[in-house]
């Protein structure tokens, strides 16, 4: 039963690492509005995670548990998509701290909600009842995630000459990263292969038929991209999860025998 | 926050002030007065003196900029949250801070003040927000400690808000009074829980409880005798409460529940006086409060420059939905050429 659970983690690993990030801007967003949307992503991101750890404790028994999940793995054990555990900063700063950039944390939002719409809505079908349940309310959050995103692009786009170019430098960014989505790695083709999973090659055109429209719509282009391949989903992972790790584990790790 | 030194509720014994001198207009003024004696509520299109008008927008306004500030304090945590559960409710709770920051700016805006002029009064740092913020969170059992004392203290001052005399405000107080209850329990709920762990855990409750108790006792503001606001608030049925009452009646809600916490609270005169039937406590470091009022606090130069750099890094995206707008106005607008 080891590969939904891989299959798990990775889902888990994608909500537990973007709800952390999103959560960064809490007391700092543009707009006292956009703190409480922020907030609201984070709270559905989170609540993802948890109840997917849930699952994962619950198929491998003994002591596991959400927490332990979360807080007593290393970054190598971690199966997020790279895009994710980005800073909300543009390229090229390293691990330094830098200012937080909306535009990328925008692009990002939309890119991965855009994808996963379409994920939860598949495993709406999964063979794992458990995993069905969860997608069954995860597809309403994140529809309402895609839609905050989405619209923000928009405006930010066919804003001012400085929206414009702050939120194309991000797809610029941002958009090489999403090519780990379309690849396949041995957990995600196990759990097809057991109905666990739905495939996500399967779901391009229709995710390629929205990040088009609304850069369109936006008045953004999307760039053309060959390189890297980033791997985040088997472990390897960019220099930033090591940091945002450290940061979210030093309390549950400093206390192990600790009751919260 | 948590407002410092206005609340509510008519304390027993007390005589109203003299009715308001005026000259701006006898007649609107005694059907003012009138409709305040008879505990009725004034609402935005009414007629209402300058002087009460100003008086809510400050205090409203204080009260909104103390919830936004107060975001930063316990958002410290959010990241460090020691379990997934934790993260959650903390990330909610300080949601719901900014969220009666919205209302409150909101209530503000219906006596004509927008909430650009409001914040320019905080970024400038002429708006005062609530001191309690400006002392650093140092350990995660200052987030329970917070939630229980600090939100239990602002439940007090906010609870006789609900009737406060303006009803954009007494309404939007009945709201924020429910969810900081919610806090207040959650943070005493998260500090038992601790008090069953390890030796390190309970060390640090007790270490947070020591650094927050005078603080949280200086929220209700000054000695009734040096509280140059009250009788006037009182008056116009904005503060209904008065400061030293108010603080007597959190000190006498909160020693048995530091019992069942199994903490000691920092002051060694605090005992229970038999013929007061009330708890005795000791001495509030004034000096201290007001040094932190005047903007020399451990961290007043931090949470203001934060909140002004949040303000400004993020002019860019504000502009955008602006310019956005105006496009697709301009754009319906040919369209109906």
């Amino acid at each position: 039963m080891s590969t939904p659970i891989d299959y798990l983690l990775h889902l888990a690993d994608n909500a537990v690492v973007l709800g952390q990030r999103n959560a960064e801007w809490c007391g700092h967003g543009p707009i006292l509005e956009e703190d409480l949307a922020l907030a609201n992503v984070s709270l559905d991101l989170i609540g993802q995670a948890r109840l997917l750890y849930q699952r994962v404790a619950e198929l491998k028994g003994g002591d596991a548990s959400e927490d332990q999940l979360a807080y007593f793995r290393d970054a190598h054990e971690f199966r997020n998509y790279t895009l994710l555990e980005l800073p909300h900063h543009g390229p090229l700063v390293g691990y330094a701290a830098a200012d937080r950039d909306y535009a990328t944390t925008i692009v990002r939002n939309f890119l991965y909600s855009a994808l996963m719409v379409l994920v939860w809505d598949g495993l709406q079908n999964s063979a794992d009842a458990g995993l069905a349940a969860i997608a069954a309310k995860s597809v309403k959050e994140t529809s309402y995630h895609l839609h905050h995103a989405r619209d923000w692009l928009v405006r930010m786009g066919d804003g001012t000459d400085e929206s414009h170019a702050r939120v194309q430098a991000a797809v610029d960014h941002l958009m090489p990263y999403t090519e780990e989505f379309w690849t396949t790695s041995p957990a995600e083709g196990a759990a097809v292969a057991a109905h666990v999973a739905v495939d996500v090659w399967a779901l391009r055109p229709a995710w390629d038929a929205m990040v088009n429209d609304a850069l369109a719509e936006a008045t953004l282009s999307r760039p053309n991209f060959h390189g890297y391949v980033t791997e985040g989903k088997v472990g390897l992972h960019s220099e930033h999860l090591g940091f945002l790790l450290a940061e979210m584990q030093s309390l549950a790790r400093a206390h192990p025998d600790g009751r919260w | 926050m948590y407002t410092q030194s206005f609340s509510v509720a008519d304390a027993p014994g007390q005589k109203p002030a003299a009715p308001t001198l005026s000259t701006e207009n006898p007649e609107e003024m005694a059907r003012f007065d009138a409709r305040i004696d008879a505990d009725g509520r004034i609402e935005p299109q009414d007629w209402m003196p300058e002087a009460y008008r100003k008086t809510l927008v400050r205090q409203i306004s204080q009260h909104a900029h103390s919830e936004i500030v107060g975001m930063l304090p316990e958002g410290n945590w959010i990241s460090r949250a020691p379990s997934l559960k934790r993260k959650a409710i903390l990330i909610a709770k300080v949601q719901d801070e900014g969220g009666h920051g919205l209302y409150l700016y909101s209530a503000a805006e219906t006596l004509g003040t927008s909430r650009d002029q409001l914040l320019e009064g905080l970024h400038s740092g002429r708006a005062k927000y609530s001191s309690i913020f400006n002392y650093p969170t140092l350990t995660w059992a200052d987030v329970g400690v917070i939630g229980w004392l600090v939100d239990g203290a602002a439940i007090m001052n906010q609870i006789p808000l609900c009737r406060c005399s303006y009803g954009p405000y007494a309404r939007a107080m009945v709201r924020v009074c429910k969810e900081e209850s919610f806090h207040q329990r959650q943070g005493y709920e998260a500090l038992l829980v601790m008090m069953t762990g390890t030796e390190a855990q309970k060390a640090m409750v007790q270490d947070a409880v020591n650094r927050w108790w005078w603080k949280c006792l200086a929220m209700f503001g000054p000695p009734d005798a040096d509280s140059p606001n009250s009788a006037q608030g009182m008056r116009w049925g904005i503060k209904r409460i008065s400061n030293d009452d108010l603080r007597q009646k959190f000190v006498d809600a909160t020693v048995p529940q530091a019992k069942v916490l199994g903490i000691t609270l920092p002051d060694p005169d605090l005992k229970w006086n038999e013929a007061r039937q009330h708890y005795d406590y000791g001495q509030i470091d004034w000096a201290e409060f007001w040094n932190t009022v005047e903007g020399n606090g451990p961290c007043n130069k931090e949470r203001l420059s934060t909140r002004v750099k949040a303000h400004t890094d993020g002019q860019w995206v504000r502009d955008a939905a602006l310019a956005y707008t105006r496009k697709q106005q301009e754009r319906a607008m040919k369209e109906a050429a």
